[in-house]
């Protein structure tokens, strides 16, 4: 939380990325957050990650739904068009956005409560097509803006701040993602910029629909003791599987790493994903064993965090649907109007 | 006992079991006659089944060119055993029963009234096939061709169908002609003749024959849609489902194979409205196609499309509600939840055609102006239109016509510096600039949104930014009222100090009530509404009569509400005349209603004022 606008002014010698822009091109405008607020971590880590990956700002569209992470896309790339839709039903609008034109990058951020609860069906529905995008979820296991109550990722037995102890199971998204279908699936916390910044950069790059659950405390209602969304609850029992370097086509690749502690994926777009392996014979590129792996750390009360699933080749709604290669929004009558001529014989098949 | 004799002006209704394969002998029927060049209308008349409930099928004959849905029937082909009693009592005195006789039946369930017509359907069906669905299958086309023969129709013409029907499946082509001429010379050999004729005439002309789902998918195609989701809903699937025909069809690219389109069904009627927003935010024309049901499941994202005014079409093809009510029955119930869909202040502008080739002109007119205003849109008509084929005039189309893409600025434009906020009404219109997302690196991006905002797009609660804002929205649907299809008016030879307002589906019942009504010297003048909002033309129309009948397909009244309450008329002036039984208006009650109603207001018809003087 700042009230105070940065000045506009750039410092001369801040870094500049391949487009020749710094990290303060890929800003937005102050955020409205309460301090302390994992949502502006990840708003930082966005705004790391694409500036790393020099995307051009104004080719990204950021589309959300209600909620306090649903309105974060104002805090980042102020020169994307944004979207605050209703609530729980930005992936149908990310969906028609992607529909429209195929070129630019989506990045949907939502809540626990906008995708999980009311949205649930939308976030199943939009993971099963495919929808070529990055899904953020910046999960915190409560309702913020309306203080403080329960969402549907709230672990059964976590406590509120008011002292409620949740009786419902809650529901784990990255287990959702992977059952229907996503093909970057991964999980990481607001707290732990090193992890999170490259994952959001693989997400950005992978063509196919990149989900990724961020836990991101709660500091006004789910912050204390007996939560299990809270910072120290978070950095005590999240347990990494691996670490994500992104290497694009740009980048030589000139570390080097002990053979076997790190597997490489290629991307469609050129890009490599370098993880290096820090959980013994986890291998990402395996749904099923992901899924039980993610289980099986739930069940001893740790959260899996890392990128727990790739599928290196990826297939995108617009491939399903096969779509011409030119964004449909830049046909024109030419390529869409039949013409009188055809009519006339429409008109003669139903005489 | 009396017997109907007409040529070329009756009523033939087939009562069959769904999923009997029934539907396409029917239509073959239908279009035998249309190809002699008499007009006739059918209808579908289903229910919600797939298989075993009864479907009826009813074809008007009409020279005269009435495609209303006449009621009563002249000829029943009763095929179906669980509604015989019902189907039976259902025929006119001095008309004509068809039915299988294989079986006898007792005198009991027939009446005396009526000419009775048996052939002995599956005893010949069974002695012909030995596969059971065959016999099923053949049975439909046997009888067609028995009442082909009955009605002296031309046989060639009918072969001449199912010729096209199976054309490159010459291995159906030829059992389905040998069923035919069973029936037909079943037919010639042992049945009496009958008083209806079907005999060869010239009235069809260029007029095509066509359902308005059909009719109102083609002209998405033509107004340019790119993106259409949807979720399965009577009547309106098959909407959706033309969609991707047609366009498979003309927006396949020849080189590639791939597609210049995105149909998706979604997983709701939310996804689908959802879909359609972010599709034309983006800058691609999107529509979806629902019924009452599904407007109540967008109602939200409405009026999201509205405060953030963003384009939609919606292609609302209504059936009879509230609920699920029923869903294969057809009512024009929807005009205010459509008209005013979703909480806040909101409306939306809509259109009524009246058949499949307005439907066409208005699907793609609607595209042109949910991109003009910035706005959803609704095309509004129902299942008698959508779910039926209507013989109707040739579809249209100016090569010379533009899509109107509105207020969009380039690349070019903001480079050169034009001037940019998002919701600043810039030409008076109350319609904003806006721009696609990506166009340029440094302008013209803002943040859209449902919450309040500035003219510059920036969120705010100050209540003087708020006012501006919906008093803007209010102008632009100011400027709508000149964008939207004008009433079609109709003056009495005479003029009339009555009027009658009415909309979509009623009007060929209408066409014909006012016919009969003139016939009977009671002239009123007529206006079909097209659009909403109300063009001025609406109220002066009502202003300048003492009193207008407006007849509607539902129990409330709803045009007549929206009258009142956007046009500020008098409600006294405006008299409800309303058919919602779920069946299509007829111009029988119609002609009922105002007549009665005429005579209420003391105007008894000239010639029954000389009889009862004499």
């Amino acid at each position: 939380m700042t009230y105070l606008a940065k000045p506009k002014l750039h410092h001369p010698d801040l870094p500049k990325n391949a487009l020749g822009l710094t990290r303060r091109d890929y800003e937005g405008t102050v955020s409205t957050l309460c301090a302390g607020c994992g949502h502006d971590s990840i708003s930082a880590a966005i705004i790391q990650a694409c500036w790393e990956l020099a995307i051009q700002p104004h080719r990204v569209a950021k589309l959300s739904g209600i909620g306090c992470s649903s309105k974060t896309p104002t805090y980042f790339l102020d020169k994307s068009h944004g979207f605050n839709s209703v609530h729980g039903r930005m992936p149908s609008v990310l969906t028609g956005a992607n529909l429209a034109n195929r070129e630019l990058i989506y990045l949907g951020v939502s809540g626990d409560g906008d995708s999980a609860s009311i949205g649930l069906g939308q976030f199943a529905h939009v993971m099963r097509r495919g929808v070529n995008m990055t899904y953020i979820v910046e999960n915190n296991g409560v309702y913020g803006l309306t203080k403080g109550q329960f969402s549907a990722t709230a672990d059964r037995g976590s406590k509120a701040k008011r002292g409620a102890i949740n009786t419902d199971e809650g529901i784990d998204l990255v287990l959702m993602a992977l059952q229907l279908g996503a093909t970057y699936v991964a999980r990481s916390f607001s707290g732990d910029k090193g992890q999170l910044v490259p994952l959001i950069k693989g997400a950005l790059s992978h063509e196919g629909a990149a989900f990724l659950d961020v836990i991101s405390p709660c500091v006004a209602f789910n912050n204390h003791d007996g939560s299990t969304k809270s910072y120290d609850y978070v950095r005590e029992h999240n347990e990494a599987v691996n670490f994500l370097d992104v290497i694009t086509l740009r980048k030589e690749i000139t570390t080097e790493y002990e053979a076997g502690t790190v597997q490489e994926v290629r991307q469609h777009d050129g890009s490599v994903l370098r993880l290096r392996k820090i959980s013994e014979g986890y291998d990402p590129c395996d749904r099923i064993s992901a899924m039980n792996y993610v289980q099986s750390r739930y069940a001893v009360g740790e959260i899996a965090t890392g990128l727990l699933y790739i599928s290196p080749a990826p297939r995108d709604l617009h491939a399903a649907l096969n779509t011409v290669g030119l964004p449909l929004n830049q046909l024109g009558e030419r390529e869409l109007c039949p013409g009188s001529a055809a009519l006339e014989k429409v008109n003669e098949s139903l005489r | 006992m009396k017997r109907i004799e007409s040529t070329n002006d009756f009523v033939v209704k087939f009562a069959n079991v769904n999923g009997s394969g029934s539907a396409s002998a029917n239509t073959l029927f239908a279009k035998a006659i249309l190809r002699m060049g008499v007009p006739v209308s059918p209808r579908n008349i289903f229910p919600s089944n797939i298989q075993g409930l009864p479907t009826w099928y009813e074809v008007r004959v009409s020279e005269a060119g009435w495609l209303g849905r006449r009621g009563g029937v002249d000829l029943m082909a009763a095929m179906n055993p669980q509604t015989w009693e019902k189907d039976v009592a259902e025929i006119e005195p001095g008309g004509y029963l068809f039915y299988d006789s294989t079986k006898p039946l007792p005198p009991a369930k027939f009446r005396d009234d009526i000419h009775v017509i048996g052939m002995p359907l599956m005893e010949i069906c069974n002695a012909t096939y030995s596969d059971p669905r065959q016999r099923q299958l053949f049975k439909n086309i046997i009888y067609v061709g028995a009442l082909s023969a009955l009605l002296e129709m031309e046989s060639a013409e009918v072969e001449k169908l199912i010729g096209e029907q199976y054309k490159g499946k010459e291995k159906l082509l030829e059992p389905n002609v040998k069923a035919l001429h069973l029936g037909i010379d079943f037919a010639r050999r042992n049945l009496a003749p009958i008083g209806l004729k079907v005999k060869r005439s010239d009235k069809v002309g260029r007029r095509i024959f066509l359902e308005g789902n059909s009719a109102a998918a083609l002209g998405c195609v033509y107004g340019g849609a790119t993106v259409a989701a949807w979720y399965p809903i009577t009547p309106s699937s098959s909407l959706a489902e033309a969609f991707a025909k047609h366009c498979r069809k003309f927006r396949t690219d020849p080189d590639t194979g791939k597609a210049r389109y995105a149909v998706v069904q979604a997983e709701d009627e939310l996804a689908s409205i959802g879909v359609v927003i972010g599709a034309a935010w983006n800058g691609a024309r999107a529509f979806t196609c629902t019924s009452g049901p599904g407007i109540s499941l967008m109602s939200e994202f409405i009026g999201l499309a509205y405060f953030a005014e963003i384009p939609a079409v919606i292609i609302d093809v209504q059936r009879a509600g509230p609920s699920t009510g029923m869903p294969t029955r057809t009512q024009q119930a929807d005009v205010l939840s459509c008209a005013y869909a979703s909480h806040g202040d909101t409306k939306h502008p809509m259109l009524f055609p009246e058949d499949p080739k307005e439907g066409f002109e208005m699907a793609a007119q609607a595209l042109d102006l949910a991109d003009r205003l910035q706005t959803p849109v609704f095309v509004l008509y129902d299942l008698d239109i959508g779910m039926n084929e209507r013989l109707c005039e040739p579809l249209e189309w100016d090569d010379a016509r533009h899509y109107d893409r509105g207020k969009v600025l380039s690349y070019q434009d903001l480079e050169a510096g034009k001037r940019f906020g998002r919701y600043l009404d810039l030409d008076g219109d109350g319609i904003t600039w806006r721009t696609y997302p990506g166009t340029h690196p440094k302008r013209g991006s803002f943040f859209t949104r449902g919450t309040s905002r500035d003219r510059y797009a920036r969120y705010t609660e100050e209540g003087s930014a708020y006012v501006d804002n919906m008093q803007r929205l209010l102008k632009k649907f100011e400027t709508a009222k000149d964008l939207v299809p004008r009433p079609a008016v109709r003056r009495a030879e005479r003029g009339s100090r009555f009027g009658v307002i009415y909309y979509g589906s009623t009007a060929p019942a209408m066409d014909e009530a006012i016919a009969i009504l003139e016939g009977e010297s009671m002239h009123v003048d007529a206006m079909r509404v097209r659009g909403f909002p109300f063009h001025d033309e609406v109220m002066d129309f009502v202003n300048s009569h003492d009193h207008t009948f407006v007849v509607e397909q539902n129990r409330d009244g709803q045009l007549r509400t929206l009258l009142i309450a956007e046009g500020m008329l008098a409600p006294e002036k405006l008299t409800p005349v309303l058919h919602y039984d779920g069946t299509p208006i007829t111009a029988r009650f119609i002609t009922d209603q105002i007549s009665q109603r005429l005579g209420a207001f003391n105007v008894l018809p000239i010639k029954k004022t000389q009889v009862a003087g004499s």
